[in-house]
């Protein structure tokens, strides 16, 4: 089955991030990805996200595109990335989800295999 | 996935197949593999209003031995699968009840004080997640096992509480869970006889429940165990307690379940309220906060130093969970104790009064009242 792991952090948690010294951030990339590179053979697909001062919206309104500065939710937690893993079965996507290096919060969603031709190329 | 329902469905032709042949042919002599879980649940509901209760519980004790390890593993697959730490707390107690101990889901909203509805919608919802979520059917593995088996003693421990905390007046009316709980756990002890921790869970259920006869008054009134008549006390099931708890012991991993059942054993051998050996209690609480350093256990300890270092030194360690435990009725009837013994009297009173707005148990308010009435 394939997951997607979300990485989550708080945004204090994510300025935080953004104003570490660069050593320590190079150490956290490092964590990062000694768990890209250990679990490779399940990863599918992954990346980290700029932060959401750089995210744009499209909203519908009234089916009429409408385009806007920042994120569409104003939550306190924001993705800072992700992760597709192919994994057997909930177990094993939770071990993944729980030895991820930085902390913060990781959501563990079954992604949805469509039967026929693939959604992307 | 679908070998969950397929367990399940199992489960629940050995009900129909007990329902059907029990009446007529009466405990078989070589008790088939469905006597486990629900047909055994059920035959000693029937056995209960038997004579020979003791003899039949016998038998079945001694037939559930008998699992083999295909048909063991099995159950045990059920209950991880039911006490998955992704399904909610309420989905996985009704899950355990309705596919483990073959509860319906009428007795489990009887049980729980809700509506078959809500039940029926919480079951279909659990097993909805585990097939969509990928929940997997099997036995955690190795390096996840101690923290599955934390998960499901939890769901058990917690079944038991619902279960034994219900008012006198209640109990008439609700199933006993406090039983089905301790059977959930008997059988996981006859399925991982190798866990200390299941045998301290078991070990401790069986202690309480050894008082049930003694907790409630001739009014249906709460009687703490220090004013309880002890030799109303079940004396084979203590005895039963202590032997898990040898066993336990034997295997030299304590933990939080072991040294809650020896604290109640410690209580259950005392001959009188006074009588208990303290220190030993005491030390129990010391060890316990090691594991586990919640602020009930920490007032639980205080009233253990009461009776060792007095109750001003008690008073402190009490007021020292103020922080935490300034919500918690228990902490206020505590204090009123206390500061009652020395001659703290407003206080005391005062004490009281907020403990009693703090809880909406009907037994436990009307033993708050009686000791507010008998301090004017």
């Amino acid at each position: 089955m394939k997951y997607m792991l979300m990485f989550t952090a708080t945004k204090d948690g994510q300025r935080q991030w953004e104003s570490l010294p660069e050593e320590k951030r190079s150490a956290e990339y490092a964590r990062i990805g000694e768990w890209f590179g250990r679990n490779g053979p399940k990863i599918v697909d992954g990346y980290e996200l700029q932060s959401d001062q750089a995210a744009t919206t499209v909203r519908f309104d009234s089916g009429k595109p409408v385009v806007t500065d920042g994120p569409f939710l104003e939550a306190k937690e924001t993705i800072a990335g992700y992760a597709i893993v192919d994994v057997a079965d909930l177990d094993e996507a939770l071990v993944l989800a729980k030895t991820w290096p930085t902390g913060g919060t990781v959501e563990v969603r079954p992604v949805i295999e469509r039967q026929g031709p693939p959604a992307r190329g | 996935m679908g070998n969950f329902d397929l367990a399940e469905e199992l489960v629940q032709e050995a009900v129909l197949e007990a329902i059907e042949h029990w009446p007529k042919t009466g405990i078989p002599d070589r008790p088939g593999a469905w006597l486990f879980t629900t047909a055994r649940r059920k035959a000693i509901d029937q056995a209960r209003r038997d004579v020979r209760y003791q003899a039949k519980l016998v038998l079945l004790e001694g037939a559930a031995l008998n699992l083999d390890s295909a048909e063991g593993d099995d159950r045990l697959r059920l209950i991880f699968t039911c006490c998955h730490p992704a399904l909610s707390r309420e989905a996985q107690l009704a899950l355990t009840l309705r596919a483990v101990a073959g509860l319906t889901t009428s007795e489990i909203a009887r049980a729980f004080i809700t509506s078959e509805a809500t039940v029926a919608q919480r079951i279909v919802r659990a097993k909805r997640k585990i097939v969509d979520a990928g929940i997997p059917y099997r036995i955690p593995q190795d390096a996840d096992l101690a923290e599955r088996l934390q998960e499901v003693l939890a769901v058990l421990y917690l079944m038991f509480n619902e279960g034994y905390l219900a008012t006198a007046g209640e109990a008439a009316t609700r199933r006993d869970l406090a039983e089905d709980a301790a059977w959930l756990a008997g059988l996981l002890v006859r399925l991982m006889p190798g866990e200390p921790e299941a045998l301290g869970l078991l070990a401790l259920m069986r202690l309480h429940l050894a008082r049930t006869e003694a907790r409630f008054g001739a009014d249906g009134e709460l009687v703490l165990l220090q004013h309880q008549d002890r030799s109303r006390w079940d004396r084979d099931r203590i005895a039963s307690a202590s032997a898990l708890l040898d066993r336990a012991a034997g295997l030299r991993r304590p933990g939080p379940y072991q040294l809650q059942a020896a604290i109640a054993a410690t209580h259950a051998e005392a001959s009188s309220w006074e009588e208990t050996d303290w220190n030993e209690v005491l030390a129990l609480y010391e060890a316990l906060i090691r594991i586990t350093p919640s602020p009930v256990v920490r007032l639980n300890r205080a009233i253990a130093r009461r009776h060792v270092a007095g109750a001003g030194a008690a008073l402190a360690e009490v007021d020292a969970t103020a922080p935490e435990l300034a919500s918690y009725y228990l902490f206020h009837a505590t204090r009123a104790e206390l500061l009652r013994e020395l001659g703290r009297a407003p206080e005391a009173r005062e004490a009281l009064e907020r403990a009693l707005a703090l809880t909406q148990n009907p037994a436990e308010r009307a033993l708050l009242e009686r000791r507010l009435a008998s301090q004017e």
